[in-house]
């Protein structure tokens, strides 16, 4: 017996949606107790998605972990990546070189508009506007796009490292991202001339769960859902990483903290993002290997031969990008010392320095180990603040890992924000809450 | 307020129930006894320290070192945009600590989440159940003797009545 069967009134009905439910993305159950069309009460029902995020992590190295917050929230896999690697660059006293923090920003803010871009697309396409939803997936491909030529993959990029990124920028990375902003900005501002004044969009969505920012605070809101009620709250702002607080841009507030709020909070929110990555790209140091990157080397099997007889010196011609010739690179996107990061591989191939050092960083019991203590760190995520707290017992596998995460938080209010309103009304109201499954039931 | 003066107000306040923790990294940490946690944590909220949102909380299996789970409590302020750490003990022989599910909405799935994940039982919770796992799981996956790799039978499909 459930809660709500124990509570419900037996003139009331009772229907089960979800987990299995088109709208419910993800899987999340919800039972309701309806009088006609209104919701009365319910109850909601999640975890069908747990993994055991937090006791794998206990058993992996601090190394090792990393692709297994990718799969956290799946539509913004880089803020997760960066969420993870902050923490643990905290803990260790270490800050990324400065091209690798543009580059931070300048991911994290293209996640952050995918991640916008998405639920959007849902809450408006479970309204009817499959039009919108078809503008907004256009323009996340392009980004998606972007993405997959830097890091290689489009969703589960584990491109964010400890110490760094695992890449520079592709070197012909500008054209893609040009292309991926007019995209974005062109679809904007058609979504806008579309729905901003659209009667039934505005009837679908205004008043509809209103959030006062007092319930927000208490229910633990953060991110677009706390701004929408008119808190401003934003990590970036308030406790900047990164380069954020060399960069302007603004925290959009709403002022009702309904369904329409939500909305126009995450419309902005992309708007002031865009701005960022173009100040981003303006102010990032330049590579100083970028023209050493073009230089010729020996080809690897040679490389080999001669790292027989004699210590190679010559530069090996391997992929500029991800598996390559990386040494010259390293110091723009890496920090130094060979505690915190893999070995570049023409070291590890060709010296036997680098292969040891290679062997001890994966060794078991070697690698990363950070000192005692505990550490809690967060970013802004596309939901809100993105937390880990991370204890350390001074091994090289994690003695805790705990995520905050920011959806748990909105959809635990769930309950009340739909109550008193019509079944219709629940679908674009989860959709603005933006529940992710894989990091809410991690 | 800043933390400092948090602090010292709450070892007026509190004496003998509150000792800091120092930190390397700089965060304000605060050990506090069980027993005196939900008016520590009522003080805490309301003015003038006005931590308003409770950003987080979770636990810490500490059974074979020390005996004990450790309650991990996140508080963040936005008048003063400060972070405070409070920390708590929960012995062995007494599982259970009180809700606060009265001070913050969001307990009421944090708390289920930990009770589901480490067994600890929060008094005055008004719906302690599981969160994650099904009802029916036997044990508490995080703490350290659940086996990583350990299989729970299937249960059977139950009728609706």
């Amino acid at each position: 017996m459930t809660r709500i069967q124990k509570e419900a009134s037996k003139e009331s009905l009772l229907i089960n949606m979800g987990p299995s439910h088109p709208a419910m993305h993800g899987t999340i159950r919800i039972m309701l107790e309806l009088d006609g069309e209104v919701v009365r009460n319910s109850e909601v029902e999640v975890g069908y998605l747990h993994r055991g995020f937090e006791k794998t992590c206990e058993h992996k190295t601090y190394f090792n972990l990393l692709p297994y917050t990718d799969r956290l929230n799946y539509v913004s896999p880089l803020i997760n990546n960066l969420g993870y690697v902050m923490t643990m660059e905290k803990m260790l006293e270490i800050e990324a070189p400065e091209r690798a923090q543009y580059i931070r920003v300048i991911m994290s803010e293209f996640s952050r508009v995918s991640d916008h871009l998405t639920a959007l697309a849902a809450m408006t396409m479970e309204c009817g506007a499959f039009t919108v939803f078809l503008y907004y997936i256009q323009a996340r491909e392009e980004i998606w796009n972007f993405i997959e030529q830097t890091t290689g993959a489009r969703m589960t990029t584990s491109y964010i490292r400890i110490g760094g990124v695992r890449a520079d920028l592709h070197p012909d990375f500008k054209g893609l991202m040009d292309k991926a902003m007019k995209v974005t900005r062109r679809v904007l501002k058609d979504v806008k001339g579309l729905l901003d004044k659209n009667k039934i969009w505005i009837d679908r969505t205004r008043d509809i769960a209103v959030v006062n920012p007092e319930m927000a605070v208490n229910y633990g809101f953060t991110g677009p859902c706390l701004r929408a009620s008119g808190v401003s709250y934003d990590v970036r702002k308030a406790h900047p990483y990164l380069v954020y607080d060399q960069l302007e841009f603004e925290v959009p507030l709403g002022d009702k903290g309904d369904n329409f709020d939500r909305y126009m909070v995450r419309m902005k929110e992309m708007e002031q993002s865009l701005r960022i990555i173009e100040q981003a790209v303006e102010k990032m140091p330049d590579s100083a290997s970028r023209a050493g990157l073009m230089v010729k080397g020996i080809e690897p099997d040679e490389a080999i031969k001669a790292s027989r007889s004699k210590k190679a010196e010559e530069r090996v011609n391997l992929s500029p990008n991800l598996q390559g010739s990386e040494k010259d690179v390293r110091p723009d996107i890496l920090v130094k010392g060979k505690k915190y990061t893999v070995p570049p591989k023409e070291d590890t191939y060709t010296n036997i320095e680098g292969l040891i050092n290679h062997f001890k960083f994966f060794m078991s019991g070697h690698g990363i180990r950070p000192p005692k203590g505990d550490v809690y760190f967060s970013v802004e995520g596309g939901n809100g603040e993105l937390g880990f707290y991370i204890v350390s017992d001074g091994t090289d596998n994690p003695y805790r890992l705990h995520l905050r995460a920011p959806c748990l938080h909105i959809v635990s209010a769930l309950e009340e924000m739909i109550k008193g309103h019509y079944i219709a009304d629940i679908i674009p109201t989860f959709g603005s809450t933006n529940m992710i499954g894989g990091e809410l039931d991690r | 307020m800043e933390n400092k003066k948090v602090i010292e107000a709450l070892k007026k306040t509190f004496p003998e129930k509150v000792t800091e923790i120092p930190d390397r990294l700089g965060d304000t940490i605060v050990r506090i006894e069980k027993d005196a946690l939900l008016n520590i944590m009522e003080f805490l909220k309301n003015r003038p320290c006005e931590f308003t949102m409770l950003l987080d909380l979770t636990c810490v299996d500490y059974l074979s070192s020390k005996g004990c789970f450790e309650m991990v409590y996140h508080l963040f302020s936005i008048s003063s945009n400060n972070r405070i750490r409070i920390k708590t003990e929960v012995r062995k022989n007494e599982l259970d600590i009180d809700s606060l599910s009265d001070l913050w909405k969001n307990t009421n799935w944090l708390e289920r989440e930990v009770f589901d994940m480490f067994g600890i039982n929060f008094k005055g919770h008004p719906d302690m159940r599981r969160l994650f796992m099904y009802e029916g799981f036997e044990g508490y996956p995080l703490r350290k003797d659940y086996p990583l790799r350990k299989r729970q039978p299937k249960i059977p499909l139950r009728r609706l009545t």
